[in-house]
């Protein structure tokens, strides 16, 4: 009698914690809905009280007009080569300090490696100044190497962090054989250490693909030019073009979403088990 | 000394030559974009400087023109409403959600994929999207207050419910703080909870006195962030109102940026930067500090 009766109360209790995860759910996906809504509309039914949610005629046209009334291609160009410049950079030289501060014995390293991680508590708009009279000083204003250098010289404090964690749970039985093969220290590194380091390595590509591709501060200090603009930057300057309406705004801007959308869908687990690295080890 | 030890010393020399080495990008971008920077900020804020007539010395006066700049203090007191408001509320919902999320029910790992959905995009589009949304005629957030005949709101183009706008539209984000409490969460030792039931604890002290003492250091990670976090939005307001109306939502760094980029005032601009440092550092020491209070760490597992 009691057993099932607890079974019961069990069951309820699933159903109504169902209940609110559904109704949450629903909350968390109408903006994305109402943009997708948006975004397929004929312009007579973007301002329409009550909204029609399912437009009719379906408007896959909006994309393609949005996309080329600026344009948004060369944009897009320019974000990739950005974004793929700072993945690469972060990942060779945090990777490179990482194996220094978890593998090498040097004079200072202990306290370096402390001034890293004191780096994080400084806000960049501290730096921000300096650093802009610093590449206004060797010409490179209106180019995208200040958005770019920055990680081929150390790749930020948390990803150096990060790596050196993973590092320090690989056993160094492997690294010690390959030594005693003649093998040299960057060999070790990069053919014996790098290849487990896969997992790692992933998950801090993935979030600084995100930080890149939506950076927007970045590249409206540094970029002038239109033909230089990033995706971030174009979107902005689009809000304030002349007779952009909703639909081609909210089209463009699914576009600029879906690579992060997708990556997100693609690299799911990579994601939760590096958010899980992060926040507990943080 | 022994053949030995002169080939052990060998060695060691070498492997702090390659340590360096290794380092070297590492050093350099410490050098090149901290060290210098923040002592060059540090003088700058003592001057005032156009970037086009060299910096003059002035000393204090930056610092001195802060506190009577009544912009300086209308930026800081929005930023610390948004911050008091809506750092707390983040906290509390992404714990709740991931609460739910911690139950065994069937198909979580879609409700996960939904409410961490929001978190990976960001930036622009994001922002353009709740422009939109907050529409005062057409937007979605109108059209649900209509729909449960509720008074509809002027949202971001009223300077009463304007920060409330943005406050609301960070909630939207609180599922990458769910995922790291809900990582929390299942790093929960079973047998806590198996001991507690045999000791006749109820579902509320299981959660009072095992589950939360538990994801205090995780609790601490997320509200130290989210407070960071909190003191430097940019983007929103930049894209969504750019300050307004009537500086309503004039964030910090919104103002600083201003008075850098668009006033030239790269002296004062330091100078708020540096308050910005301090607020930070306080705050950030005041809840290391009250931590000993409350969060709580499992001996061998202090750090």
């Amino acid at each position: 009698m009691t057993h099932t009766r607890r079974v019961r109360i069990e069951l309820t209790f699933k159903f109504i914690i169902y209940l609110i995860l559904c109704a949450g759910s629903i909350i968390f996906l109408l903006p994305f809905l109402w943009m997708v809504s948006t975004s397929l509309k004929p312009a007579s039914q973007v301002m329409v009280y009550p909204p029609r949610w399912i437009p009719h005629p379906i408007m896959w046209i909006n994309y393609i007009k949005g996309w080329t009334t600026l344009p948004f291609t060369l944009y897009l160009e320019n974000t990739c080569i950005i974004t793929f410049s700072v993945i690469a950079g972060t990942l060779f030289t945090a990777s490179l300090a990482a194996y220094s501060f978890s593998r090498l014995r040097w004079p200072g390293r202990d306290i370096v490696f402390v001034i890293t991680l004191a780096t994080l508590m400084l806000p960049s708009q501290v730096t921000m100044i300096p650093v802009f009279l610093m590449f206004r000083d060797v010409g490179w204003l209106d180019t995208f190497k200040p958005l770019t250098v920055g990680a081929w010289l150390g790749g930020g404090a948390v990803n150096i962090f990060l790596i050196r964690q993973f590092m320090m749970t690989i056993p160094v039985e492997l690294e010690e054989a390959a030594r005693l093969d003649g093998c040299s220290t960057f060999g070790i590194y990069w053919r014996i250490v790098m290849p487990q380091l896969k997992t790692c390595l992933a998950v801090v590509a993935i979030f600084t693909f995100l930080a890149t591709w939506n950076d927007f501060m970045g590249p409206l200090i540094y970029l002038t030019t239109p033909d230089k603009y990033t995706l971030a930057l174009g979107l902005q300057f689009f809000q304030g073009h002349y007779g952009v309406t909703m639909h081609y705004l909210m089209a463009v801007s699914l576009i600029v979403m879906a690579p992060c959308l997708l990556l997100f869908f693609l690299a799911q687990k990579l994601f939760v088990t590096g958010i899980a690295l992060v926040g507990i080890k943080g | 000394m022994n053949g030995n030890s002169i080939f052990k010393s060998r060695m060691a020399k070498r492997e702090a030559l390659e340590g360096l080495l290794f380092a070297a990008p590492l050093l350099l971008g410490l050098l090149i974009f901290t060290l210098y920077p923040v002592l060059d900020s540090l003088y700058i804020s003592f001057t005032k400087y156009n970037i086009f007539t060299p910096p003059e010395f002035i000393g204090l006066q930056n610092y001195r023109n802060l506190v009577n700049d009544s912009l300086f203090w209308q930026s800081l007191r929005i930023t610390t409403i948004y911050s008091v408001i809506s750092v707390p509320l983040q906290l509390v919902a992404g714990f709740a959600v991931a609460l739910l999320m911690n139950q065994k029910v069937r198909g979580i790992t879609i409700f996960r994929t939904i409410y961490y959905l929001p978190s990976v995009v960001s930036g622009v589009a994001v922002s353009l999207l709740w422009v939109w949304i907050f529409n005062p005629d057409y937007g979605l957030a109108n059209v649900m207050l209509r729909a449960a005949h509720l008074p509809t709101q002027k949202w971001l183009t009223d300077p009463r419910t304007a920060l409330g706008s943005f406050i609301f539209m960070s909630l939207w984000g609180i599922g990458g703080g769910m995922i790291i409490y809900l990582a929390g969460l299942q790093g929960v030792p079973q047998h806590l909870y198996e001991s507690a039931s045999m000791d006749g604890a109820n579902i509320y002290q299981k959660f009072r006195h095992v589950t939360l003492p538990m994801m205090t250091p995780v609790i601490f990670y997320n509200l130290v962030m989210g407070i960071i976090g909190s003191f430097q939005v940019f983007t929103q307001a930049f894209v969504m109102t750019s300050g307004g109306p009537a500086n309503a939502t004039l964030f910090y760094v919104l103002y600083l940026f201003r008075q850098a980029f668009n006033y030239f005032r790269m002296g004062y601009a330091s100078a708020m930067a540096w308050v910005l440092f301090a607020i930070i550092l306080a705050l950030t020491l005041l809840v290391l500090k009250s931590s000993s209070a409350w969060v709580y760490y499992e001996g061998e597992r202090k750090r």
